[in-house]
């Protein structure tokens, strides 16, 4: 029953190792040239100390939207690679079919100018 | 042509439709009583075609059911949109239909330059199809949807000249008395619904399926019940006593609505409807008895009354509710099939005398009109000699007269001569039968009398039209003679299909026609009928010489009274002035109807109101009011607009509701 | 190398929804391609592909046809509330064009977005497995969202957009997790195969896990149909949308909600009954009583609807709690006559409205029905038809379903459903006395009728009208319905 568990735990154990130690290393082997702005807290660019009510660009939450919504048809798109030639022509279908929606929406938001920063 | 059922009531709705929405934007006269008088004749001709193809048909399958849609269906109960064409639905087709597209046609010279002329006919499309809606309705609520229907028509067109105040209050009158008898066919309906599905769980209200099962219902008790409510509602729609006094009021509508629905069509639903159901009301011996005796006063009650009234459509008015007394008796004594025959030759002389009345008065109005004198154009007194002047009206409406009147080889003779034959050979009541026919015979006699002094006032004599306009009289036009001429010699011809074995010159194929329709009827009525009453010939024969020697008696009384000696009703007024002044004002009936119900009514509804109303009613409802307002105010206050109210809110719920399961 | 054996998809069986989806992108892209400054003839087109979809719908009546392995189906339940869903948006659109000019936020997104919406609720109906109805729901809720919030311009709309997101969400995770948890208890997410799974294994009331999930799923469904204590979104969201898609809102999701509420609770867990009609039973109380008796105090006409539209998703659920034929029926029956009367009512007051959702407190009726006849006429048959006052089919549909709930012996659910009803007149008569006994204080010369508002209040009229008259008609229609 535990062994079943047992690779999970592997990838765990690595996934913590991997992580602490790329901290631990990069504080023994880097450089540092401490500055105000580089002890800051790291938020995305924003200023970490300030009024609470503070507006954000809503172009933001377009990018970050759209990317996920290309980033999920990519991960979609992985496992119909590998399934490929056992899924035959349905396969390519279904992706055109999937594909074409998606190409709807993306003519959309480009006609649309959602792509454009400014 | 049976299945095309349907189109009969749709061609005067579509009319109505026409007329109603877009009359007002069409104006011209003759295109919107063109179209409803259209609309009512495709009506008939359907109707024709009918009756055609039932008379083609074997006697016993000539029953014919057309379910056009399921309509309300609930539980148990169910009623389909459903008409039903049988002998008796196809004889009152043809009345409906028939008179009523002669008097559509008559309405149009009429009513030519009347405010709302589309109304008017909107109104009385209308009216037909609520009429043939009752006529041909399969099941109680299809008929009962007509019932209200022409109910509410007749509140509509006695109204029609809504702005009079007189009109407007007979019109109210007309409902609220109608809605007293609605109520009691709806108590019929329920009842014969209950016993029925309570008993033996047949859920009907469907007239076929009930004449199927009416096997099962007993004489007396239940039935008695029911069909006493059934006559409560049929006394108001046909103006019986004790709800009689709407009728003479309703002559504030317009003359042809007076001939239509007061005298030819509507007024006689009553008298259908216990036809209709003549296989439970045979069950129910004290009903046919309460039927037939107050079928006979109201004959000879209202008969007394329209000896003395002066205006020209009251006396018609009472003739109307006295022909209809008729018509009761004849169900009232078991004679269905005479009682039918009776008001389809009523519909007949009463439509021709009713239009007559109107062309006359129109006539007279006219002429008062051009003269500027604002005399009574309906009051008797007034006329004189008409028959110089309106020459085709006089002859058509002495035809009906003497066909009202009992005088033989005119139709009225026959239908009712065959109700007091009946009223005295029946074999139901026993000894009141002598009492019935005796009745029947002196209102027979009394009807002869008044519709004879009608005539002689009107017609005859000199003329007391003001002596001005009296070169302004003249005939009326031909849309109006022509429906008086058909409907003249109908009123003449009328009865030959029906006239009595006895006098051996045709089978009598109205009755033949109808008999399978009362077939189940008698054969019930058999159960308690006395054996062995057979009359001979010979006394047949000698009651049908006494009627018309009756008959004739009236006649010479109102010849002798106001041809031969004038001064006559002037010493019999003097003579008994109190028999004169009661019999005037309608035996104080509506005087004693505001005293005893009316006005009791009235201040009791006082009573309630400013007592029990406003302090404890008023007092409990605004309580709960105030309380529920506050209630509300409450609630509203949980509804803060704060999102995390609401998932609180909603996450409070959930785990409430989990947790009573949970514990539970 | 074998190739993957595809199971049988039966593309016919989604053909409408396909339909109707194409439409609706293909109408995403003209708005972008071509210019024009009136977006009414998108409107126009996507009535157009609502009534291929309603062509292609009705020959399949009285057929019932599986597909995507048993996932989905297309029987006559589905069909008429498709039907249902279909009129209810093309009603919507015909109101919806005037508004926006009107409220000068003309963007023709809108279109698209409720035919989505509507392919959405489609799917919920036909949806024979719980991951189907989900995903139906999902498409739905999404649309909707941006619907209410589609008057970027107005603080209200935006709020009410904002609003029904996060309760949507939120509410979206206790019915994922009632599906969990009944995936849990049988093994399956298939609805047929649930209620066999249960029969087979007696699984009974006892099992919490099943009890659970019956309860959350059922907590999902009633935010959708604004029942209480879920219900708290719906007047903001109603008030603060635009008035088109309140009128939308308010009948078709609401329909959508009860049609897979249906399926789930009738064919997947009718083992549970006793536990279910007793919590629907306690619901249906709640609603009722809390709609009605808040609406009592509203003088926002539209925030009034919103109340009055939590009501009827109470009485609907009594038809629910009762749970037999005659019932169900009733709730097929009533969804069809409140689409006609609830959207008219709105259609209404949307012309009486003006610019920036002024002038609709109740009091600005005042004496509209003297000025309008004919609008007055028709208002007040919707509001009549509302109140449940015969010959409406709103009375009609109030008959069945407290007939139903007496024939399962519910009698005193029939009681308070009718002591509410009776309670609800006040509030919509009130609006009759400001419209004929008030004396007027405008001359409501904006109230312009178009062709469009023409055809959708005559729709609507009929739609009241003769299912009130001639009931059985529709009656024998949702009775063959019902038969899943």
């Amino acid at each position: 029953m535990a062994g079943a568990y047992l690779p999970i735990i592997l990838l765990l154990a690595i996934a913590v190792c991997f992580g602490l130690g790329s901290l631990v290393f990069s504080s023994l082997i880097g450089q540092k040239k401490l500055s105000a702005v580089k002890l800051q807290p790291y938020e995305c660019g924003c200023e970490p100390v300030g009024s609470a009510q503070e507006r954000f660009s809503i172009k933001f939450y377009l990018i970050a939207m759209l990317f996920i919504l290309f980033d999920i048809e990519c991960v979609f798109l992985y496992p119909w690679a590998v399934l490929f030639k056992r899924l035959g022509v349905f396969g390519i279908m279904e992706m055109g079919a999937f594909m074409l929606i998606l190409f709807v929406g993306y003519i959309y938001i480009w006609k649309k100018g959602a792509l454009e920063w400014e | 042509m049976l299945d095309n059922v349907w189109l009969i009531p749709l061609f005067p709705l579509i009319g109505f439709l026409i007329n109603g929405l877009f009359g007002k934007k069409i104006k011209n006269e003759a295109v919107i009583g063109g179209i409803g008088t259209l609309m009512i004749f495709l009506s008939f001709l359907v109707s024709c075609g009918i009756l055609m193809q039932l008379v083609g048909m074997p006697p016993e399958q000539r029953v014919f059911e057309k379910v056009m849609f399921p309509w309300i269906h609930a539980g148990s109960f169910k009623a389909d949109m459903a008409f039903l064409v049988d002998p008796l639905s196809a004889v009152m087709l043809m009345v409906v239909t028939g008179v009523g597209s002669l008097i559509h046609l008559y309405s149009i010279g009429y009513m030519h330059g009347e405010e709302g002329f589309y109304r008017f006919f909107a109104y009385l499309n209308l009216f037909c199809m609520s009429m043939l809606l009752l006529v041909l309705g399969a099941n109680m609520l299809v008929m009962f949807i007509g019932w209200e229907g022409v109910g509410l028509c007749s509140y509509l067109l006695i109204g029609y000249y809504f702005e009079k105040k007189s009109a407007g209050d007979a019109a109210k009158k007309a409902f609220v008395m109608n809605r007293v008898g609605d109520f009691g066919f709806l108590l019929g309906l329920f009842v014969l619904f209950w016993w029925f599905g309570s008993n033996h769980n047949i859920w009907t209200i469907n007239f076929v399926e009930i004449k199927a099962a009416s096997h099962l219902l007993p004489y007396g008790g239940v039935v008695t019940l029911a069909t006493l409510c059934f006559f409560v509602g049929a006394t108001g729609k046909s103006a019986q006593i004790p709800l009689f006094t709407w009728l003479p009021d309703a002559m504030e509508g317009p003359t042809p609505v007076s001939a239509l629905i007061h005298a030819a069509t509507m007024v006689t639903a009553g008298v259908y409807m216990i036809a209709r159901m003549s296989f439970v009301f045979i069950k129910a011996p004290e009903t046919m008895m309460v039927v037939a005796v107050v079928g006979a006063l109201t004959a000879i009650f209202a008969a007394t009354i329209g000896t003395a009234q002066n205006d020209i459509k009251r006396v018609l008015a009472y003739s109307t509710v006295s022909q209809l007394g008729f018509m009761f008796l004849a169900m009232g004594v078991g004679a269905f099939g005479a009682g039918i025959f009776h008001l389809m030759t009523h519909a007949f002389f009463k439509a021709c005398l009713f239009l007559g009345s109107g062309s006359v008065i129109h006539a007279m109005h006219h002429a008062l009109h051009k003269g500027h004198l604002h005399d009574d154009a309906q009051d008797m007194r007034n006329m004189g000699g008409l028959r110089k002047a309106l020459p085709i009206t006089f002859i058509t409406f002495l035809v009906s007269t003497i066909a009202i009147a009992g005088i033989p080889g005119f139709s009225g003779f026959f239908s009712k001569d065959e109700i007091l034959w009946q009223a005295f050979a029946n074999p139901y009541h026993g000894s009141l039968n002598i009492l019935l026919w005796g009745i029947g015979c002196i209102a027979a006699c009394f009807t002869a009398f008044y519709m004879f002094r009608l005539v002689f006032m009107t017609f005859f004599g000199e003329c007391r039209i003001n002596p001005k306009v009296k070169e302004y009289l003249h005939e009326s036009p031909l849309v109006i003679t022509i429906p008086l001429m058909v409907l003249g010699f109908l009123a003449f011809v009328g009865g030959f299909i029906g006239m009595p074995k006895l006098l051996g010159m045709l089978p009598n194929y109205f009755e033949h026609w109808l008999d399978p329709v009362f077939e189940l009827a008698n054969e019930y009525g058999k159960q308690y009928a006395h054996s062995g009453a057979h009359h001979s010939h010979a006394l047949e024969f000698g009651l049908m010489a006494f009627s018309v020697v009756v008959a004739l008696i009236g006649i010479s009384i109102a010849y002798t009274m106001y041809m031969a000696n004038k001064s006559l009703p002037e010493k019999f007024t003097s003579a008994f002035p109190g028999l004169y002044k009661v019999v005037y004002n309608k035996w104080y009936v509506d005087e004693i109807y505001d005293f005893l119900f009316v006005n009791p009514c009235k201040s009791f509804g006082n009573l309630l109101w400013k007592g029990f109303d406003v302090v404890i009613v008023d007092g409990v409802v605004n309580g709960t009011a105030k309380l529920v307002m506050a209630f509300s105010a409450g609630l509203k206050g949980l509804q803060s607009g704060y999102v995390h109210n609401y998932a609180m809110g909603m996450a409070i719920g959930v785990v409430t509701i989990i947790a009573v399961y949970v514990f539970r | 190398m074998d190739t993957i054996a595809i199971p049988a998809i039966n593309l016919a069986v989604i053909a409408p929804e396909v339909v109707l989806s194409v439409v609706a992108m293909a109408l995403l892209l003209i708005n972008v391609f071509v210019k024009s400054e009136q977006k009414g003839y998108l409107g126009y087109l996507s009535i157009a592909g609502i009534l291929g979809t309603l062509l292609m719908l009705i020959p399949a009546w009285g057929s019932s046809v599986e597909g995507f392995s048993g996932t989905i189906i297309q029987d006559n339940f589905a069909i008429f509330f498709k039907v249902i869903f279909l009129i209810s948006a093309a009603m919507s659109i015909l109101i919806t064009d005037k508004y926006l000019e009107r409220e000068g936020c003309n963007q023709g997104e809108i279109y698209p977005l409720i035919l989505f919406a509507t392919v959405g609720m489609m799917l919920m109906a036909s949806g024979t497995d719980l991951m189907t109805i989900f995903l139906g729901l999902e498409v739905l809720s999404v649309s909707l969202y941006v619907l209410a919030g589609f008057n970027r311009n107005n603080i209200k709309s935006n709020e009410a957009g904002l609003k029904y997101f996060l309760l949507g969400a939120f509410s979206t995770g206790f019915l994922l997790y009632g599906m969990a948890l009944t995936y849990g208890a049988t093994g399956t997410t298939k609805i047929a195969k649930i209620a066999s799974y249960i029969a087979m294994n007696g699984v009974s009331s006892s099992n919490l896990m099943l009890v659970a999930g019956m309860i959350l799923m059922s907590t999902g469904f009633a935010f959708k149909v604004a029942a209480a204590p879920f219900h708290m979104w719906t007047p903001d969201v109603y008030e603060g949308a635009p008035t088109p898609m309140t009128a939308f809102m308010s009948v078709g999701p609401k329909a959508a909600g009860f049609a897979a509420f249906a399926r789930v609770l009738l064919v997947a867990l009718p083992a549970l009954k006793p536990e279910w009609s007793s919590l629907l039973w306690v619901l249906a109380v709640l609603t009722m009583t809390v709609g009605n008796i808040t609406a009592l105090y509203q003088q926002n006409i539209k925030r009034m609807l919103a109340y009055s539209s939590i009501a009827h998703a109470g009485y609907i659920l009594v038809g629910f709690t009762a749970g037999n034929a005659v019932g169900t029926a009733g709730i097929l029956f009533y969804m069809l006559s409140y689409a006609f009367m609830n959207i008219g009512a709105f259609a209404i007051i949307i012309l009486v409205g003006k610019k920036g959702e002024e002038n609709s407190n109740v009091s600005d009726y005042a004496g509209f029905g003297y000025r309008h006849p004919v609008l007055g006429i028709a208002f007040c048959i919707f509001l009549f038809s509302l109140a449940g006052i015969p010959p409406a089919a709103g009375f009609i549909g109030k008959f069945y379903l407290f007939s139903g709930a007496i024939q399962a012996g519910y009698i005193w659910l029939a009681v308070i459903g009718v002591l509410n009803s009776a309670a609800s007149v006040y509030y919509y008569l009130r609006v009759m006395v400001f419209m004929y006994f008030k004396e007027p204080t405008e001359d409501f010369e904006w109230v312009k009728l178009t062709p469009a508002f023409v055809l959708c209040l005559l729709i609507a009229v009929i739609g009241v009208l003769v299912p009130g008259v001639l009931p059985g008609l529709f009656l024998e229609l949702a009775q063959k319905a019902v038969l899943m």
